[in-house]
């Protein structure tokens, strides 16, 4: 790539030419107050006006975020007429906000807060009308609040990139624009997939989860038996919300918080996993050798589903019957757990922290109710659990490592761990489906095609002188690839996995927010890198346990010999597994 | 999208397909559109969704933001009163109260019969003859508030008797 020379505050530095003055001076070690733009351009463009800069050869002030360095150019970020501006843009895009910033959710996280006071703007500078708010709270998953959104357009981009869908869009024009689904309408009559990938990229309190801290709080206060579960993608990025380095695992201080927030006991979903591997496992071979419909294709990711249900209602026949680990969890929690125990099972309350907020509706299902009873009652995201902890005044990074509960439903594998990256649940299901299919141990039980961001990951596998192959997908817009195969019936695949989320549930839409403003310490491709870190703390965390293939777990063996009988049996049908049917796109 | 016909289903996938290898097919299948049924409804903004693949949000913002788009019918009788700059000093605000007054909606809707619809336009380039109203395609120059009360009552009976 060619270089040009500019300089920034009169010093001289060579650059990549190309690259936007935002851009190049990050690199040289600036930070341009700046709000709308986001990674790649993944945002509206330059429309917020906050990252205003002097530059030579430009008429007037300039966007650093949207115009490009050129070779002599010499950039002022720190002079009086500069600084003035983008302390304006900021109080005008104030004059049209709600400000409530105390009891704001997101006011530790708001880009418009941070600009705000990196700009010092002043209260009340510019007074008037606004533009009417709405406030969308009809899901369980996620809710919006228009008067909190500064158009940066974020959301859409995001939508489009991971899913190509922009269930979100501009509506209207000049001062009376919002960012909304069409119509104006609720994401409940809607169709969007509810993965919250919006809302981790909402610079503000426009777009956020739906809290269910209250209904966790009140069942404590019932004095229910309350229980939690942890996905395994948390571990890998609680310790976010704390300080820690991206892809710091904290799988025995999370476990600790948690027994100090009062819940009854610790479990891990990893068991729910391991559970999963096997009726999904065993699902896919009964179906490779009865002729049953393949490609099978994973699913866990609620969001997936959702987006199966909405845009391929044809294709639900290659779904996996199997319910998603933490509800496969929950109805073994709320039928072998408590028969062993002597626990009342409507005394029973689940809560599942999750990096996702798609699984806050998964759980409303009228299809994930077992005798009666919700499988999982609450679900906290990753994010939810930080703030639960930090109220409690527990401090985190001085907790000691303690271990999940042990009891009956206690243990897991690796297999179990790896299902927070892309391609994990497929190597896990790998491990076990080899092993039944060739009826040998295997001797490597990493299968690392199916590992990395790539958007689309396949493999073949000769098992027992049979062909298996596979493929990976993770966000929407990569799974339609290997969707719209199925339905033109050109797929070479006997099993498919699909996560909802880009990378996996380790960037799940209910993780720690990744803003490079608020992370002065990470690298500045941060927003590059940190799926692959936290990835890689789940990998390690495999690595380091003594099993690693789910069949293995001698829990899981005990639950089988005493309870459920075989794999797929009566029992599992009617505890784990599910249904599914086609959405309507624009409900009235 | 019950609610369309199959002929209207046919007529908007082929005015689809006359535009879909253009770069940015979008404006011009909405024109189009707006031209042959005189509206844009959800319905039709689903099926050109699916036959071109960009997201019915995008075209619902698309459809909202320019005014030459309609979501809903209009009238028989479009009333465009001109607001731009010029027309706006020589009182074309007190024109369109008139016509808003006289028939009993804002600007942007319809009446009831279905006969006139009152569209608020920016600059429609007849500055020399402001304040300028047009009603399908015919001009109105420097309009005062006394004559809007004919106007209406000509086309009224022109309507009535068709």
């Amino acid at each position: 790539m060619a270089k040009v020379n500019i300089k920034i505050e009169g010093i001289p530095y060579e650059v990549e030419e190309g690259l936007t003055i935002l851009e190049a001076a990050k690199i040289c070690g600036y930070e341009i107050p700046s709000l709308c733009a986001f990674n790649h351009g993944e945002c509206s463009r330059g429309s917020c006006r906050v990252c205003l800069v002097e530059a030579t050869g430009a008429r007037g002030l300039v966007a650093s975020c949207v115009y490009p360095v050129a070779e002599g150019m010499e950039i002022t970020i720190s002079s009086p007429k500069a600084t003035a501006a983008r302390r304006t843009s900021v109080e005008l895009l104030l004059s049209n906000h709600n400000v409530n910033c105390q009891q704001c959710e997101k006011n530790d996280y708001c880009e418009l807060l941070h600009v705000a006071k990196i700009t010092g703007a002043r209260e009340g500078m510019f007074q008037g009308e606004k533009t009417p708010a709405t406030v969308d709270m009809l899901t369980p998953s996620i809710k919006r609040d228009t008067s909190k959104c500064i158009l940066c357009g974020r959301c859409i981009e995001r939508c489009k990139n991971a899913h190509g869908l922009s269930v979100l869009g501009f509506e209207k024009r000049g001062f009376k624009t919002y960012v909304s689904p069409a119509e104006n309408r609720s994401f409940a009559n809607s169709p969007c997939i509810l993965c919250g990938q919006c809302v981790s990229v909402c610079p503000t309190g426009a777009l956020l989860e739906v809290s269910e801290i209250d209904k966790v709080d009140a069942a404590m206060k019932a004095g229910k038996y309350v229980v939690v579960q942890t996905a395994p993608a948390v571990r890998a990025a609680l310790g976010e919300v704390f300080g820690l380095p991206i892809g710091t695992a904290v799988t025995g201080k999370m476990v600790a918080a948690l027994r100090r927030l009062g819940f009854k006991k610790v479990f891990d979903t990893n068991f729910g996993a391991d559970l999963t591997i096997m009726e999904e496992a065993n699902e896919l071979l009964d179906r490779i050798t009865n002729g049953g419909v393949l490609p099978m294709i994973t699913s866990c990711s609620p969001g997936w589903i959702n987006y199966c249900e909405y845009y391929y209602g044809d294709l639900i026949p290659h779904l996996s019957s199997c319910k998603s680990p933490h509800e496969m969890f929950g109805a073994i929690l709320k039928s072998y757990y408590c028969e062993k125990h002597g626990i009342n099972p409507e005394d029973m309350f689940v809560v599942s922290v999750m990096p996702c907020t798609a699984k806050k509706y998964e759980k409303e299902r009228p299809q994930l109710v077992t005798n009666g009873l919700k499988d999982v009652d609450a679900v906290l995201t990753t994010r939810e659990l930080g703030k639960l902890i930090k109220r409690s005044g527990i401090n985190f990074n001085k907790l000691p490592d303690e271990e999940f509960d042990m009891d009956i439903v206690g243990d897991y594998t690796g297999a179990g761990v790896i299902f927070g990256a892309t391609g994990g649940v497929m190597e896990a299901a790998l491990r076990t489906a080899v092993y039944k299919l060739s009826g040998e141990e295997l001797k490597h039980v990493e299968f690392k095609e199916v590992r990395g961001l790539e958007g689309i990951k396949e493999a073949t596998y000769n098992v027992a002188g049979k062909e298996i192959k596979v493929a990976v997908a993770h966000g929407m817009k990569n799974a339609k690839v290997l969707l719209d195969q199925i339905r033109e019936g050109k797929s070479e695949y006997q099993f498919i996995e699909i996560m909802g989320c880009p990378g996996g549930c380790v960037s799940g839409g209910g993780q720690p927010y990744v803003k490079p403003c608020f992370l002065p310490n990470e690298d500045i491709d941060i927003l590059d890198t940190y799926r692959q870190k936290r990835a890689d703390a789940l990998y390690r965390e495999d690595e380091g346990r003594a099993l690693r293939e789910s069949h293995k777990n001698p829990q899981i063996i005990q639950l089988y010999d005493e309870y459920l009988g075989k794999p797929n049996s009566h029992k599992a049908h009617e505890l784990l597994h599910t249904s599914y049917a086609p959405k309507e796109r624009f409900k009235d | 999208m019950a609610h369309l016909s199959e002929a209207a289903v046919v007529k908007i996938n082929e005015i689809c397909d006359r535009y879909i290898s253009e770069p940015t097919p979008l404006m011009m299948i909405l024109s189009d559109i707006q031209k042959e049924y005189g509206y844009i409804p959800l319905e039709v903004q689903e099926l050109v969704s699916e036959r071109t693949g960009i997201s019915v949000a995008e075209i619902y913002g698309v459809v909202t933001f320019y005014s030459f788009f309609s979501l809903k019918p209009k009238g028989k009788y479009v009333i465009g009163c001109c607001l731009g700059t010029a027309c706006y000093v020589k009182g074309a605000q007190q024109i369109i109260d008139k016509f808003s007054d006289i028939l009993g909606i804002k600007p942007g809707e319809t009446t009831e019969d279905g006969l006139f619809t009152i569209d608020a336009l920016r600059c429609i380039g007849a500055c020399g003859i402001a304040p300028a109203v047009s009603i399908n395609g015919t001009v109105y120059p420097k309009m005062t508030v006394d004559s809007v009360p004919k106007i209406i009552d000509e086309y009224k009976a022109n309507g009535g008797a068709q």
